[in-house]
């Protein structure tokens, strides 16, 4: 009973994303593109903390190098969309191949604190590296052309983007979430509530962690590769370390225990933000209040703390 | 003549000037059951953790069915039949008892590397994890929250899930600890089944003198680190060493202390 309400709640969401552009002002066009983009980045990150119980502080790396390569492909090579994303969830994936094969033999804080100087390394090249990267300025004054695989859309209408990438972040989160609930995905809950009863079962964690932080830095990577149309450029802030707290603090607001909690944190803090931001400059006293109240005394997070009590109710 | 499963040869452990373990010889054969004892401190935990692969020895080799498996990293071993329970309960407190045991399932079958299975739909896992959890006594809990069963459940479902990587040689450390008497007699009852079933050899670690000799087919008597004599439950109760440091009858030592360690 309770699981077919959860369905037809899940199901109205869609259809309300769906109906979005039709019944909302022109500008909440942006806002929702932002909250589904940097929702599947939240999610792709609590797959490595709420999931596997490892505390990155480096994801803006995959996320920015997976702007970067769209918008160059899209500035040098004009491919289509569909293509460069593709090359961005490969590149965030090696990424985080590379930096994770180097973190993942370390726990809790230093692992957090070698992911974070990873990111710190990361930014710093595409800030420096000017003949790459184009330096602070970024790469930008890229076009978008077709969608690919045939398909004829005006990817430059805010409208038809936005629906492009709804249905993107629709299949991603479906992966990744069969992802979670699969055998591979219980062994990473298993490591996170004790990883050494789970290295006594026979398995070697490292490699468990590894493929987490590798499949996680794929689906930030395509995440920031969506960033590029919608920003219109890829500039080394998104790969600076507060880029990273995003997605971190996004999770910890919905709730890392369920799978869609990053979503609905995503939501919460792009909404949060643009009304805040709106009347006072404030915005990071506030949001440094309702963080603290979160973690005081709602730890599981707005959807968290709503499912534990609903589920539990007769 | 078979030849034993476990060849420990010179085991020793230390820990800058300390030593834990001190040249340790032991061989265990297969299917039987064997003891450890010895005071608090006397290094049968050290000694575990050698033999699973949590600790590096300083000195010594440990070979397994004619493997040398001298330090080699804990999933290693656990893949070549060797299980292990800790003294304190080490289990998957948020999962529910049958995902307990359904995590080591899939880690012996390999499913633990299907990115694209449906856990929660993986039958055979399932029915094998409940069978095993009947076979412990506590199938009726399997779809509660592991971490808000009872001590006593908590250390059986320990026992299944080190059970379910099908190992050859099994660990225990203290498994009757903290329990109470009831629980004490049914996991004293439970692994006796284990161990008549031929299926395992088991190592034991023990305080409780009552467990030790319903349980033992021979004893290893340990102190400060050292092996003071191994042989069978007779030979040990009437060794005149073992008496001195462990059974209590030591004249130097203070009499209530050595009721206490008497009746125990």
């Amino acid at each position: 009973m309770k699981s077919a309400i959860l369905l037809g709640a899940l199901v109205l969401t869609i259809i309300l994303l769906i109906a979005l552009p039709w019944v909302v002002p022109y500008f909440y066009i942006f806002i929702g593109t932002e909250i589904l983009i940097m929702g599947l980045f939240a999610a792709s990150f609590n797959l490595v903390f709420g999931y596997t119980g490892m505390l990155s502080f480096g994801h803006a790396a995959f996320f920015g190098i997976g702007t970067y390569a769209t918008a160059m492909l899209l500035l040098h090579l004009q491919w289509p969309l569909l293509a460069c994303l593709a090359v961005s969830m490969g590149v965030g994936s090696l990424l985080a191949l590379v930096i994770g094969f180097l973190s993942v033999r370390l726990n809790e804080v230093y692992f957090a604190m070698l992911t974070l100087a990873f990111g710190m390394m990361v930014f710093s090249i595409a800030h420096m590296w000017r003949s790459v990267t184009n330096g602070s300025d970024g790469i930008a004054g890229f076009t978008l052309g077709a969608f690919g695989l045939g398909i004829d859309l005006t990817l430059g209408n805010p409208a038809v983007y936005y629906h492009v990438v709804l249905a993107i972040v629709i299949v991603a989160s479906l992966v990744l979430y069969l992802i979670c609930r699969s055998s591979f995905g219980q062994i990473l809950q298993a490591i996170r509530q004790n990883a050494e009863r789970v290295s006594f079962c026979g398995l070697n964690i490292r490699h468990y962690r590894l493929a987490a932080f590798t499949i996680s830095g794929a689906f930030a990577g395509l995440a920031g590769g969506m960033m590029a149309p919608f920003l219109r450029v890829a500039s080394p802030e998104m790969m600076h370390w507060s880029t990273s707290a995003e997605p971190i603090l996004m999770s910890i607001l919905g709730g890392t225990g369920y799978f869609l909690g990053p979503f609905v944190g995503s939501a919460l803090f792009v909404l949060l933000e643009t009304w805040i931001t709106s009347i006072t400059q404030a915005w990071m006293l506030f949001l440094g209040i309702v963080l603290a109240l979160m973690v005081v005394f709602f730890r599981r997070g707005i959807l968290g703390t709503f499912l534990d009590w609903w589920l539990d109710k007769k | 003549m078979t030849d034993p499963i476990l060849k420990i040869h010179n085991l020793t452990k230390r820990f800058g000037g300390n030593t834990a373990v001190s040249g340790i010889n032991l061989q265990v054969m297969p299917r039987e059951t064997l003891a450890i004892i010895g005071p608090n401190g006397a290094g049968k935990t050290t000694f575990y953790n050698m033999v699973s692969g949590r600790m590096r020895p300083t000195e010594g080799s440990i070979e397994l069915n004619g493997h040398d498996i001298t330090g080699l990293k804990p999933h290693k071993i656990s893949r070549m039949g060797v299980s292990r329970s800790f003294q304190i309960n080490n289990i998957f407190p948020e999962m529910t008892v049958r995902q307990n045991v359904e995590v080591a399932l899939s880690a012996f079958h390999g499913y633990s590397r299907k990115l694209f299975n449906i856990a929660s739909r993986n039958r055979k896992v399932q029915a094998e994890a409940d069978e095993l959890l009947q076979r412990l006594s506590i199938g009726e809990l399997s779809d509660q929250r592991a971490g808000i069963i009872s001590y006593g459940d908590k250390r059986l479902l320990e026992i299944a899930v080190v059970l379910a990587t099908r190992p050859k040689l099994v660990l225990l450390d203290e498994p009757t600890a903290g329990m109470t008497p009831e629980e004490t007699r049914r996991v004293t009852r439970l692994i006796r089944s284990l161990a008549d079933s031929g299926d395992y050899t088991f190592l034991i670690t023990e305080h409780d003198m009552g467990v030790v000799f319903d349980l033992a087919d021979r004893i290893l008597v340990m102190h400060r680190g050292e092996s003071l004599v191994v042989g069978t439950v007779e030979e040990v109760k009437n060794h005149p060493e073992v008496k001195k440091a462990y059974l209590g009858e030591n004249d130097e030592d203070d009499e209530n202390n050595n009721d206490t360690e008497a009746a125990v």
